[in-house]
């Protein structure tokens, strides 16, 4: 998994039908310092995460595993909300 | 699978249902001569590592596997812990 911090929603009213229901937010993937590290990626939340936050993301077929996302064109998904990400150096 | 390095780890309370009991650690991947590679990322663990310790990591849907039939969504697991005698062949 990755860890990301969510930096906006996204709207799009002509979808999958299978999307609608779902919030789709915009995450930038960061490093465990908190650094921005690539390309911000579009995830499905699925734990009601809010703007600014550091969440955990699933990638890959893996992200259908999570709640309610079985037969979702999804690839990527919220699966937490990070309340530390320690290093120990 | 890959190999990486124990280097910390991440709690998150409001998580998945599924990942409830999860020990998720961060996880940085090594090159063959245990120098760092690429970015970190976050794993479940499934193999009892500690920080500090060199592991195998499974990516991908497979990453669910250790954990079956429970549904875990993860694409990242801990799957071994490197043995001290290797890494000390390798150099």
């Amino acid at each position: 998994m990755l860890l990301a911090k969510v930096v906006g929603t996204v709207v799009a009213t002509r979808k999958d039908e299978r999307l609608v229901g779902h919030k789709l937010l915009l995450v930038h993937p960061v490093d465990p310092h908190g650094k921005p590290s690539g390309a911000p990626i579009v995830a499905v939340d699925t734990v009601d995460a809010g703007s600014g936050e550091t969440v955990l993301i699933v990638s890959g077929s893996s992200a259908r595993m999570a709640a309610d996302l079985a037969d979702t064109p999804v690839d990527a998904a919220i699966v937490g909300v990070v309340d530390s990400a320690a290093l120990e150096e | 699978m890959q190999v990486a390095r124990v280097v910390g780890n991440v709690v998150a309370t409001r998580k998945d249902v599924r990942l409830h009991g999860a020990t998720l650690l961060i996880l940085q991947p090594l090159t063959a001569a245990g120098r760092t590679s690429g970015r970190s990322i976050v794993g479940v663990d499934a193999a009892g590592a500690g920080v500090g310790e060199e592991v195998v990591v499974v990516r991908g849907r497979e990453a669910s596997l250790p954990f079956a039939p429970r549904v875990v969504p993860t694409d990242a697991t801990v799957v071994g812990i490197v043995d001290p005698r290797t890494r000390a062949a390798r150099r």
